[in-house]
């Protein structure tokens, strides 16, 4: 059983987004660590770069697989979780407290399109 | 997935063991298999440190006999089995008139005279079968293709020889040396104990009846051998530059490119060697070679290999962030040009370019039975 946490956003590709006013927190579910196994690298973009809705903007990438990062949102990415490079077993410890990037988001209302927890649950199906 | 839905996934005969045992299954090579039970790395460091085994029940298991089989396999086989005598293993390829690989095998010679057992890759059994067929129109020769018969269990590991003199009570498999056999009786049946495997440690491969490969894996449960599935086996096959039939050999990679050409005899006649002998004298465009790069980032089958000038000189066939190394490296199809050690090459992953350089394909120091 997965664990889906309340107040987060989710996206159907299994990325969750925290919202802190204007700024979006990056990361994936539980769900989706427990699919990849053990983590063993996370492709993350710049400081800077811009990310948009839909599109990739990195990649999890297990000892047998690698899965894209697709952004729930558009905007700037502000800071980028370098604890990550160096240890990415930490999304498989807790995936909630392993964000991934933040995000000034250019457009807020995009948050809509996205699922709340108990969506999310019936998406997955557990 | 289709393969599920038309019903013709089949099924080893372990495979109420895996479900038993909470296995991920996966179909690979028309069969649901065990790609892992508890995660790819804690089952390929069981290997590398202690033991584990593998449910290898899938693979093929033809039998050749008769007064010109030797000769029959000769022909087929790009090694040399004159010489080389009953109790021995001999790895190997066939291959096509134009060089290409129809499979990589291994020659077991019987105790008995004029009796050959070939083990092929699973994916290719009927391919392989029919290959052989065809080729042994003109020799007096009779095949059997016991796959459906027999299963097998690749126990690997440096406590493999321990593990085995304790499950079978047979202390000599301490003196078989590597790519040998010996025939065991095990539960009243034959059980071929076989010194080889697949992973860069020692270790043996068992065949036998289905029943009793049932019974030999629940026996290894019980001494506290780790079960391993498909997925460490490859990173284990990979670390140690083994090829696997169907990324690093296949109709259009041949054993000269793939770097085998140490398992060709030209001494002797083969289907196959003009065109490997042409390759061999520079007819050939691409090597496989092995890459390493200076990143975590994981070069995956299919990715592309730049040279300095961003020009794409190859593919990656096989993968991986190396667990026992901690090293990010690949083997890649490369112009021969850019075959040699050193050769600095990049290899693109999604947006970037991550630079590297052309290394040996043994990747891990082996721990082979001398």
């Amino acid at each position: 059983m997965s664990k889906i946490l309340e107040g987060l956003k989710y996206s159907e590709s299994h990325e969750w987004v925290k919202v802190e006013g204007n700024v979006a927190y990056i990361g994936v579910s539980d769900f989706a660590q427990k699919e990849m196994g053990d983590i063993t690298y996370v492709d993350m973009p710049e400081e800077g770069d811009d990310v948009l809705a839909g599109e990739e903007f990195g990649a999890l990438e297990s000892v047998k697989a690698s899965s894209e990062l697709i952004s729930p949102v558009s905007g700037v990415v502000v800071a980028v979780n370098y604890e990550l490079a160096d240890a990415p077993e930490k999304v498989n410890e807790d995936a909630y407290a392993a964000w991934i990037i933040k995000v000034e988001m250019s457009l807020p209302s995009e948050l809509d399109k996205l699922m709340d927890a108990a969506a999310y649950k019936a998406q997955i199906g557990e | 997935m289709s393969e599920i839905i038309n019903g013709e996934l089949q099924k080893t005969c372990l495979y109420e063991e895996h479900v038993a045992l909470g296995a991920k299954m996966s179909p690979f090579a028309g069969y649901m298999m065990p790609i892992q039970y508890s995660g790819i790395v804690a089952e390929h460091n069981a290997v590398r440190q202690k033991v584990g085994m593998f449910d290898v029940s899938h693979m093929g298991e033809i039998f050749v006999k008769g007064p010109e089989a030797e000769a029959f396999i000769n022909h087929i086989f790009t090694n040399e089995i004159r010489g080389f005598g009953p109790g021995k293993v001999l790895y190997g390829m066939m291959c096509y008139p134009d060089g290409g690989t129809v499979d990589d095998l291994l020659v077991y010679r019987e105790y008995l005279a004029d009796h050959f057992l070939l083990v092929v890759n699973a994916a290719n059994i009927e391919k392989d079968f029919a290959w052989i067929q065809e080729q042994a129109k003109s020799f007096d020769v009779r095949l059997d293709n016991a796959s459906d018969r027999i299963g097998q269990i690749a126990v690997q590991g440096p406590e493999a020889e321990k593990t085995i003199i304790e499950v079978l009570g047979y202390k000599e498999a301490a003196d078989l040396g590597f790519y040998t056999f010996c025939d065991v009786e095990y539960k009243g049946e034959r059980l071929i104990l076989s010194r080889t495997g697949y992973t860069g440690e020692d270790g043996f491969e068992l065949y036998t009846t289905q029943e009793g490969t049932v019974e030999l894996w629940k026996r290894l449960i019980e001494a506290g051998v780790q079960p391993c599935g498909l997925g460490c086996r490859d990173t284990l096959r990979f670390e140690a530059g083994l090829p696997l039939y169907g990324d690093e050999l296949s109709p259009e990679i041949s054993p000269v490119v793939a770097g085998l050409g140490m398992f060709c005899k030209y001494e002797k006649d083969f289907i196959g060697k003009e065109a490997l002998l042409d390759q061999k004298a520079g007819k050939l465009q691409r090597k496989l070679v092995g890459i390493e790069i200076e990143d975590k980032a994981i070069p995956r089958a299919g990715y592309p290999v730049e040279a300095a000038d961003e020009k794409e000189v190859g593919v990656v066939t096989t993968g991986y962030h190396s667990i026992t190394l901690d090293k990010s490296i690949c083997f890649a199809l490369v112009d021969k040009e850019f075959a040699a050690l050193d050769t600095p090459l990049s290899i693109r992953i999604r947006k970037k370019v991550f630079p590297g350089k052309v290394v040996k394909k043994r990747f891990y120091q082996t721990n082979y039975k001398k």
